[in-house]
């Protein structure tokens, strides 16, 4: 711990920190436009200038670490003399275009030219003007605006491991750009309109739509990966404007993935506004009591084993809670939340990222098995890149080659290496087993071929052999891409004593054995597999489901109900209502509620609250939120022949993996040009 | 007045032979394991008690600088970064080692990194210095021929390399952290400081900057003594230095000299005197371009030493004397001065980015008037509002010149803005 004296005030602060943290500590104010606290410092905007006994001249005081005994001074003349100085030096070639900045009430130099511009400008020369640049479909750069802090050109040089940004020239027509024009190639990049101070950097798909002083904001939780990243959604009426990342250290520190950010315009179209039933072939309106009427006419005497029910990727914890009590009361065993066939077992230390994302930090070893953290987490990516960065982190990964943004050795794309290193005649298992805190991470990729189970033990034998699951340390990760598989797992939507998994449901749907499917926003199966079935499509989208469907439920998506949803690391978190669900669309465990009232098997709870106790009672992690408890580590998983197959890639299409993104056209403009290539292609293609 | 006797650099003029068997013959190379024999202790007390401060500008004491560097080597080798950026306007003094005395350089990046425990030593050279870096590669090709430099250099037991690193031209790479990063293939912008380049230089590791002349003055001193090198010259202001005197004189040169020899004495004895004659002297830029400007007056009785120039609030800078009479346009001069601050600022960092600009902007207007008697005031306050506040020094560069002017010069610039509103009524 250092001691120093700031403006008179005596503050005790760890020792390394920088005079603009100890200010802070004390509540002390500076300015500043460059310095970010998850950022490499650099020191360039000179607005945090303070004073230093000693010094002649003004220090950076986020460029300047603490010393014992430091007097600093935060408000002499000649700090305010420097600072006035530097304002007046950023507005003299900033644009007064204001009153059309989508930065503008939310401008970091807005609100300090308030504390230390002048009234009117001494400068009498032309203004500088910068030509407008392309950053993709995402960025929408104004660079005249620009006032050359390069946190984004940090941002993604460091944090995000695509260094597509830089500063181009010298003096006063350096510009920050990507040299030759293209889109910035991150699933982050996004992140960077927020670092931005001022305007020059905005989103591009909210481009002139909306002022910040219009929103309304809504803290809620992002579901479009299983990361569990917090998020804030603003809201103008009853329309989801944009969705910005909020802090939480432990989970996405203050990062989000393009798909979770500006996939929300997705939630305006293809929505389900109303309830459609199936006549002559064809999908026509109905009411809520047709529609269920029509459920129960089918149901009817019909036995639980002819009945299947499959959960979807963004499924809260309520509705699968009541589905699955609602498929209890008409006694059927067949249902799963499983969409992607995934082998996962029901201990819950073998399905969860046990050693939480803020537990990468501490890790000293990784092995990445049919992963691939940049598209299925991007967030986690970064984590991981930000432990590499610090160095002494040897990291491998088996399955599809990719460039995930760090070094790593790539150990084949079957399986045959992880057999090595089960039995440690891999080179890498010696590093895994040398380690203090070796963790693996093991994918969807790995887990959802038909050989899973197996896989999933051969994962379990390699945690044992290298010591993986000792002394408080677990680091035995499953990475999940979907929001709602924990928590399904964790209220045990897998199938009961002889019922159907997701393979086997599909399988007797086509034979006729199942009659009637409930799908619970479950778009990602083989729709043509159900056959005959009658199905019950209960979702927010028109996507794969629906079109199937012979009776739509239209319900509630994440931005419009209160939902639980329990994260890859088993971080129990509530989304709020941000709106109101389009027209006739309800809440999904009502929906399931009021079903089951009219199949004379009324559910046991009335409210939110009484659902979230049974809930809790069920499983006791649903009364503990935000918080990771430690679990059991045992046998799992079923010894079997593992086949030499390559690994698929879990995630295709990063931008389009849910209903959501694939009714984004900001989304469809990505896979366009991320996806599919067009990034690639240039002038010389003809 | 420097005696023959005192002098370092015994072939400044190119008169001689530069490669190896001529710098023998005037005694480079003379004992040099011998002098490394004396250990890094004491030839870092030799240096710090000769007195000899940092010819690049700033005039750091050299082996003061040199003792912050660790004593003993850890994990992290020590590097020395020889500074050979020369690109002030008004200095070619650091040029006419590179090209007639390279061996003089050569011995004294060996003796340097001995004694801060460097084995590998770069030399940072001007891009456009073309036929010099031709020479200076010549001469470490000659060294390492000879056994002087390489393994066991001069049969000292010290293993040493030097490595010549050409720059592509940018003056803000003659900034010492701005060199590191352009060495190491970085951008060439200067870094914050701290950490210093003694605790984190070169790739990170603990390196010291110094300039080509304060490097290649070593040797000598080694073998004369510091007390000769001390004798010479003021108290805190001692040795030789070479001088540049270009501009408005019979004969421009470069001249090597004693420290705190009058500006008048050097311009009159060395460079056949002002055009015209003294009393046709109008001002005089005594350092290289950033120093501010002082007016005859001064300039009459002025010493040229650190201290001495200090007092009469300009810098010895690099010591490029830039004399000029009264045909000049002064404030023309300067506003040429201004522009090359301008397109030199790396933009790295807010005040000198968009301050220099505006200063040369400003100062286009006061060539021809074509502004009001309050904008002096302003522009002298714009450019305190540069001084100081910038990462690097060149931010106070940019300002001093106009400092000067406004300082020395205002009633100039009032008649021109005076004039210009009688033309327009």
């Amino acid at each position: 711990m250092t001691k120093l004296i700031i403006d008179g005030r005596e503050v005790e602060v760890e020792a390394g920190s920088t005079v603009i943290q100890a200010c802070e500590q004390l509540g002390v104010e500076i300015p500043r436009f460059c310095f970010h606290e998850r950022l490499a410092i650099a020191g360039n905007c000179r607005m945090c200038l303070v004073e230093i006994e000693k010094v002649p001249k003004p220090v950076a005081s986020c460029a300047q670490p603490v010393a014992e005994g430091m007097v600093v001074k935060t408000n002499t003349p000649m700090v305010l003399k420097a600072r006035h100085g530097v304002m007046e030096f950023l507005l003299i070639n900033h644009p007064l275009d204001c009153p059309i900045c989508d930065q503008g009430g939310e401008c970091d130099l807005q609100d300090e030219a308030m504390g230390y511009g002048m009234d009117r400008s001494r400068y009498h020369e032309n203004k500088r003007a910068v030509k407008d640049k392309d950053f993709g479909p995402l960025v929408k750069p104004t660079m005249t605006r620009c006032i050359h802090c390069t946190r984004c050109v940090r941002f993604l040089a460091d944090v995000a491991g695509a260094p597509d940004l830089g500063s181009l020239g010298r003096n006063e027509t350096m510009e920050i750009g990507t040299y030759v024009e293209k889109a910035i190639g991150s699933e982050l990049s996004g992140n960077i309109i927020d670092l931005c101070p001022v305007g020059a950097l905005t989103a591009k798909p909210q481009a002139f739509t909306y002022r910040s002083w219009e929103l309304r904001k809504t803290e809620s939780i992002d579901v479009l990966d299983a990361v569990g990243s917090n998020i804030r959604i603003d809201t103008r009426g009853n329309q989801v404007i944009r969705v910005l990342p909020r802090n939480h250290d432990d989970v996405n520190e203050e990062w989000l993935g393009d798909k979770s950010r500006f996939a929300c315009d997705g939630l305006m179209r293809q929505r389900l506004d109303q309830p459609y039933v199936r006549k002559g072939g064809k999908l026509e309106p109905a009411t809520w009591p047709e529609a269920f009427a029509a459920i129960a006419a089918k149901l009817k005497g019909l036995p639980g084993s002819k009945i299947a029910a499959i959960a979807g990727d963004l499924a809260c914890a309520e509705s699968m809670m009541a589905l699955k009590d609602l498929m209890a009361a008409l006694d059927s065993p067949n249902i799963d939340c499983r969409q992607d066939g995934a082998k996962l077992a029901t201990l819950r230390s073998s399905y969860l990222f046990n050693t939480g994302i803020a537990g990468i930090d501490n890790a000293d070893a990784l092995l990445l098995i049919g992963t691939d953290p940049r598209w299925e987490a991007p967030v986690i990516n970064a984590r991981i890149r930000k432990r590499w960065l610090r160095g002494k982190f040897p990291i491998a990964a088996i399955g599809p080659k990719r460039d995930l943004t760090y070094r790593h050795q790539h150990l084949g794309d079957n399986l045959s290496a992880l057999k090595a290193i089960a039995d440690g005649s891999h080179p890498f298992a010696k590093v895994l087993m040398d380690a203090k805190h070796p963790m693996l991470i093991l994918g969807q990729g790995a887990l959802t071929r038909s050989d899973g189970a197996a896989v999933l033990d051969l994962a379990r034998q390699v945690a044992v052999a290298t010591g993986m699951a000792i002394d408080g340390w677990n680091g035995f990760n499953v990475l999940h891409t979907a929001a709602s598989r924990v928590g399904g797992m964790d209220l045990g939507l897998v199938p009961g004593l002889g019922g159907l998994d997701v393979a086997g449901i599909l399988d007797q749907a086509k034979l006729g054995e199942v009659e009637v499917v409930y799908l619970l926003g479950a778009d990602e199966i083989n729709t043509d597999a159900l056959g005959k079935s009658f199905v019950v499509y209960q979702g927010h989208h028109g996507d794969a489901g629906a079109h199937r469907a012979d009776v739509i439920l239209p319900g509630a998506a994440y931005t419009e109900k209160s939902g639980t949803y329990v994260s890859t690391e088993g971080r129990v978190q509530r989304t709020q209502q941000a709106v109101f669900p389009p027209g006739d669309a309800r809440e999904d465990w009502k929906i399931v509620r009021a079903l089951s009232e009219v199949l004379g098997v009324p559910l046991k709870y009335d409210s939110l609250e009484e659902l979230r106790t049974k809930m809790a009672d069920f499983n006791e992690v649903f009364g503990i939120e935000d918080q990771l408890v430690a679990n059991l580590w045992d046998e799992f998983g079923m010894e079997g022949p593992v086949s030499d197959a390559p690994l698929a890639p879990a995630v295709g299409n990063y931008y389009m993996t849910d209903p959501i993104g694939r009714a984004s056209k900001t989304m469809a403009e990505c896979t366009a040009l991320f996806v599919h290539g067009a990034q690639a292609r240039t002038g010389t293609h003809g | 007045m420097l005696q023959d006797k005192d002098r370092i650099y015994t072939n400044l003029f190119g008169q001689h032979d530069w490669r190896l068997a001529g710098a023998r013959a005037r005694g480079d190379w003379d004992g040099t394991a011998a002098l490394l024999a004396k250990g890094r202790d004491a030839i870092i007390d030799e240096v710090k008690n000769s007195g000899l401060r940092g010819r690049g500008g700033a005039g750091f004491a050299t082996g003061l600088k040199w003792s912050f560097m660790p004593k003993q080597a850890g994990p992290r080798p020590h590097y020395l970064v020889v500074n050979a950026d020369e690109g002030e306007p008004g200095t070619c003094k650091d040029r006419d080692i590179l090209r007639w005395d390279p061996h003089k350089l050569v011995e004294g990046c060996l003796i340097g990194s001995f004694a801060i425990g460097a084995n590998t030593c770069y030399i940072y050279i001007r891009g456009e210095l073309i036929r010099e870096a031709e020479h200076v590669q010549t001469a470490i090709d000659e060294a390492y021929a000879a056994g002087l430099i390489g393994k066991n250099a001069c049969g000292s037991g010290w293993d040493f390399d030097l490595y010549l690193h050409r720059g592509a031209g940018a003056y803000i790479c003659g900034e010492e952290s701005a060199l590191l990063n352009s060495l190491e293939g970085q951008k060439g912008q200067p870094r914050l400081k701290p950490p210093f380049p003694a605790g984190v230089g070169v790739y990170g590791c603990p390196t010291t900057v110094n300039n080509v002349e304060s490097i290649a003055d070593v040797p000598t001193i080694l073998r004369r003594g510091a007390a000769w090198f001390a004798g010479i010259g003021r108290p805190k202001n001692v040795g030789t230095k070479i001088f540049c005197i270009s501009g408005h004189v019979e004969k421009p040169c470069n001249v090597e000299e004693e420290m705190g020899i009058p500006l008048k004495e050097l311009i009159e004895k060395h460079a056949g005197g002002v055009r015209g004659g003294w009393n046709n002297l109008l001002a005089v830029i005594p350092g290289g371009s950033s120093t501010p400007v002082i007016p005859r007056e001064v300039c009459d009785t002025v010493l040229m030493d650190f201290d001495a120039l200090r007092e009469a609030r300009s810098g010895l800078g690099t010591a490029a004397v830039i004399v000029m009479d009264k045909s000049t346009d002064i404030v023309g001069a300067i506003a040429r001065l201004s522009r090359f601050y301008m397109h030199e600022s790396c933009g790295q960092c807010t005040p000198c980015r968009e301050g220099t600009g505006w200063l040369w902007r400003m100062m286009l207007r006061m060539v021809d008037g074509s502004c009001t008697l309050a904008e002096i005031t302003m522009l002298e306050d714009v450019t305190r509002e540069i001084e100081g506040h910038t990462i690097c020094a060149h931010g106070d560069a940019a300002a001093w010149p106009i400092q000067g002017l406004i300082r020395h010069f205002r009633p100039e610039l009032e008649r021109r803005i005076r004039d210009a509103a009688a033309r327009a009524a």
